[in-house]
């Protein structure tokens, strides 16, 4: 792997292997416990293939009681535990350890409740994205985040990466749609937050941990919201002939005071790769595409729709077209969907980067980037949640060429650093995990980074749960602790005082 | 001046800005001193009563710093007026959509002195909250400083962001108990361009939390759902002339979609009951009774004017309020009428929010009544239950909050132990010893 340092594996759990295989096997007995290094294969990598490390052992558990063993036995024993969903994280964040156990949540794949009066769902944590909206569409309701991996991601891991989605400007993000968790404490320790009422009442621990990587605790039960399925949806497609035109339709429409439900752009290379794909009819004369949907009441979005066209056209766009059936609806977007394979077919690897950006900046970091690929020697297309500046460029590169992933990694960072640079942030969907983890500081100062850290020792003072992750360099809890204050006088003495 | 002088004499402190606010704290942590973190103190009667050596006020950090309406961001000092903010976006359509109550009616306060501070830090919410969220969905960045006297940034400024622990979301709600917000980032939306009302009558509670159900599970983006019972509903002037239990169901929008969702949801609701319409103005005048609490807001609470954080009325304005507790419930929807069925037996009253998950409750001032109110919310499936108003001693012999199981609350006290180890902000705010 290409330069990345994780936590050294501790020499006596390497030794102790075959004893601790056997004590979790006491614990989740049958196949639940995965040692041989053929079956452990499938675990070593998440969605981010270009790191790899087999872990300690896999287990496997059913149970929240099975769970809250696994983990005491861990925190009893000082090893580390990796929680894992479907292994499609877009930043590592399942990453195993070579002395730590890898703990896949697949088993926990029932939903335990459906409750349409209350517009909830009680679902395990290994239940997919889209297993929760198919479960519910009979009635003509939906789970609102829809990450693109959503036939295959896990709604456990969704809360661990507060994942978003095409439809996050108008709905949200996880964070918005989850009422309440059962998650398993480091100790073994089994708390519930939330449930079906809305907020806590007080502090609101269940905001920390949707997002929180898998560092805080497993999640063995997820509370969600459910919304009806919008009457209508309708998509349109505006091209324009440069990305600062785009941009400035994007700017319009929100001033125009539409939140669409979903607002897409893709530049040139991406509208070319999509239509070499699959033929989505995209217009090839454009610098910048736009996808434009509007869903809700059949009045409002049809009304809507002729408010968007006109200010598209005011603003010199080429192509103009809005669906009219379904089937047109679902071709518009076939081609942005299709996005990540249709650069796997003209680039045989690709890195996909997440960075988020105030969208007037847009013009500035894409012509920046374009300055990048040409220092990197690189191809770098871009799609981009242009309704909440979330750019992710993707970066073409061949992992067989000697050097090109650490070009396409520099490459990489230096967009983000970018993101950063022009008032955006690292990661707006994807997560920190072990790709980010070292670029925070160019986000974050030590102050800053101690205040989230010490979030983490309230959770977990060893730091047993996923080491190695967000965190470019985890202190000690108890140093952390320490305060250095020095006695003195009221400061300031001239600030007003009653 | 001794900790106890001070103590005694309520003494404020004011810093001017951020470097003052990490000053102060650092000194109060190292002379063992504590301070009520407070923004205006429109809220300062709500929490748990507790003493400390000063007040740290946070008026002074005011003022917009950044405000784009084409990003849908806006930034803010701490102790800046959420009226100023309102005001702000509103002049370019926009508003702040998780529609923050204010307290001040409620609590014997002017209307409209809350800060941008008090927002997070008691994370407000209104009507709006089931389908926009409260003031924690709208908190993109924050910067604070710890009781360790030391400022942090968390969050950003951009909606979309996952870039380390979500702190501003963590700390929403958290009463000034872990950080004094010094800065806040929000996310502000487009204003609805109009607004109207539907309303079904005299349903009773059960009937009610049904039609709100099927109205809020309906195609029809139904942004508020709100029952108020009779008793209630007669002493509402938004709802002068009706004198029977009203079910209020808001569309916002532009006028050719609330046409169109209108003679849908009548179509949809008709069987339930009579049908009425509140326009535009009645129902933002409805709507905001329902967010600010008014028809238990306390008399004379909610004048416009005069100086900030002083109560309105005198001794008898306050023996009114007393002799009344206020508490907040949030339960699932659909249990929110076992809730009001269990305080009507002890002379209560109460009206529903959030779809009737929200139960506003308005009951004599006799033990016991926290057992009473939260074990109604436990058989209702769980919840939380907070005691919004009621007299010093009262809130400092009961758990005002949602009390914590063990194994929660000891993880709040290391976090607590964490960010503020000499326990000088706001301590006993929230929770005992904390």
């Amino acid at each position: 792997m290409s330069g990345l340092v994780m936590p050294a594996p501790k020499a006596d759990l390497l030794a102790r292997r075959a004893e601790i295989v056997a004590a979790l096997r006491q614990i989740v007995p049958g196949e639940g416990v995965i040692d041989t290094e053929t079956e452990m294969r499938p675990f070593e990598s998440d969605g981010v293939t270009a790191y790899r490390q087999l872990p300690l052992v896999v287990v496997l558990p059913s149970t929240t009681q099975q769970v809250s063993q696994v983990l005491a036995y861990a925190n009893a024993n000082g090893i580390p535990v990796v929680p894992r969903g479907a292994g499609t994280s877009l930043s590592g964040g399942a990453l195993p350890l070579a002395d730590g156990i890898l703990l896949g949540m697949g088993k926990f794949n029932r939903i335990l409740d459906i409750d349409f009066e209350n517009r909830t769902v009680v679902a395990q944590p290994g239940v997919t994205n889209l297993g929760i909206t198919t479960a519910v569409a009979d009635h003509g309701f939906y789970y609102a985040p829809d990450p693109s991996s959503q036939i295959a991601c896990t709604i456990g891991g969704n809360v661990g990466e507060n994942s978003g989605g095409v439809h996050c400007l108008k709905y949200g993000l996880t964070t918005n749609n989850v009422l309440g968790v059962e998650m398993v404490l480091i100790t073994g320790e089994i708390i519930r937050l939330g449930g079906k009422h809305l907020d806590s009442g007080g502090l609101d621990l269940l905001g920390v941990i949707v997002g929180s990587e898998g560092l805080l605790g497993v999640v063995t039960e997820v509370t969600v919201r459910i919304l009806r399925k919008p009457e209508t949806a309708r998509a349109v497609l505006l091209g324009f002939p440069s990305s600062e035109a785009a941009g400035a339709c994007v700017a319009a429409i929100i001033a125009a005071g539409i939140i669409p439900g979903g607002m897409e752009m893709m530049d040139r290379m991406m509208v070319h790769a999509a239509e070499a794909f699959l033929g989505a009819g995209y217009p090839l004369d454009v610098e910048a595409l736009l996808i434009v949907e509007l869903d809700g009441p059949e009045a409002e979005v049809n009304h809507l729709i002729g408010r968007v066209a006109e200010i598209g056209n005011g603003l010199g766009c080429m192509t103009l077209r809005a669906s009219t059936s379904e089937a047109e609806r679902v071709a518009f977007w076939a081609g942005r969907k299709a996005a990540f394979p249709a650069v796997g077919r003209i680039s045989p690897d690709y890195l996909c980067m997440d960075g988020t950006i105030p969208r007037k900046a847009l013009p500035l970091v894409l012509s920046r980037m374009e300055e990048m690929s040409v220092k990197y020697g690189l191809r770098c297309g871009n799609v981009f949640h242009a309704g909440d500046g979330n750019l992710h460029p993707l970066i073409c590169y061949d992992a067989n060429t000697p050097g090109e992933l650490d070009k396409a990694e520099a490459f990489g960072a230096d967009i983000l650093l970018l993101c950063v640079e022009v008032g955006g942030v690292l990661t707006g969907e994807h997560g920190v995990g072990v790709e980010k983890r070292d670029l925070m500081p160019s986000m974050f100062n030590e102050v800053d980074l101690a205040h989230q850290q010490r979030l983490k020792c309230a959770f977990d003072p060893e730091a047993l749960l996923n080491p190695g992750k967000v965190f470019p360099v985890l202190h000690r809890c108890a140093e952390l602790g320490r305060m250095h204050v020095s006695a003195g006088k009221l400061p300031f003495p001239d600030i007003p005082r009653f | 001046m001794s900790a106890a002088t001070a103590a005694m004499s309520g003494d404020r402190l004011c810093p001017r800005d951020e470097a003052d606010v990490a000053e102060t704290v650092r000194w109060a942590a190292s002379e063992g001193r504590t301070l009520d973190v407070a923004g205006r103190r429109s809220k300062a009667a709500l929490g748990r009563a507790i003493q400390t050596d000063f007040t740290l006020e946070l008026a002074a950090l005011s003022g917009v710093t950044l405000y784009e309406p084409e990003e849908l961001v806006l930034s803010a000092r701490a102790g800046t007026p959420v009226a100023e903010i309102a005001a702000l976006v509103a002049g370019a359509n926009q508003m702040m959509a998780f529609e923050p109550m204010d307290f001040g009616p409620l609590l014997g306060q002017k209307a409209g002195a809350g800060t941008l501070g008090g927002l997070l830090a008691c994370n407000l919410a209104g009507p709006r909250r089931p389908s926009a969220g409260a003031a924690r969905d709208h908190a993109l960045g924050i910067r604070a400083v710890s009781g360790r006297g030391e400022v942090f940034k968390a969050g950003g400024r951009v909606v979309k962001n996952v870039t380390g622990y979500d702190l501003p979301r963590g700390l929403a709600g958290s009463h000034g108990t872990f950080a004094a917000f010094t800065e806040i980032t929000i996310k502000v939306l487009p204003r609805p361009e109009t607004v109207e009302t539907l309303l079904i009558l005299g349903l009773d509670d059960a009937a009610a939390a049904g039609a709100m159900s099927a109205a809020v599970g309906s195609y029809y983006d139904v942004s508020g759902a709100a029952h108020v019972p009779g008793d209630v509903a007669q002493t509402l002037p938004a709802l002068a002339g009706i004198g029977r239990a009203v079910t209020a169901l808001r569309l916002e929008g532009v006028q050719p979609s609330i046409l169109h969702r209108r003679g849908k949801l009548e179509a949809l609701l008709r069987a339930r009951g009579e049908l009425a319409f509140l326009d535009a103005d009645a129902s933002r005048a409805f709507w905001l009774a329902i967010r600010d609490v008014l028809p238990f807001a306390a008399s004379g609470g909610g004048e416009v004017g005069g100086e900030v954080g002083g109560e309105v009325g005198g001794a008898t304005a306050r023996a009114e309020r007393d002799a009344r507790v206020i508490w907040r419930v949030s339960v699932a929807p659909m249990a929110g009428a076992r809730i009001g069925a269990a305080v009507r037996t002890v002379g209560g009253r109460c009206f529903y929010d959030w779809a009737g998950g929200l139960v506003w409750i308005e009951m004599p001032c006799t033990e016991p009544q926290a057992s009473l109110v939260r074990q109604a919310v436990s058989a209702a499936g769980g919840g939380h239950a907070t005691l919004i108003r009621a007299a010093a001693p009262v809130r400092a012999a009961q758990e005002v909050f949602q009390p914590l199981d063990a194994i929660t609350g000891a993880l709040v006290r290391r976090m607590k132990s964490g960010f503020d180890p000499a326990g000088v902000l706001s301590p006993g705010r929230m929770y005992a010893g904390m």
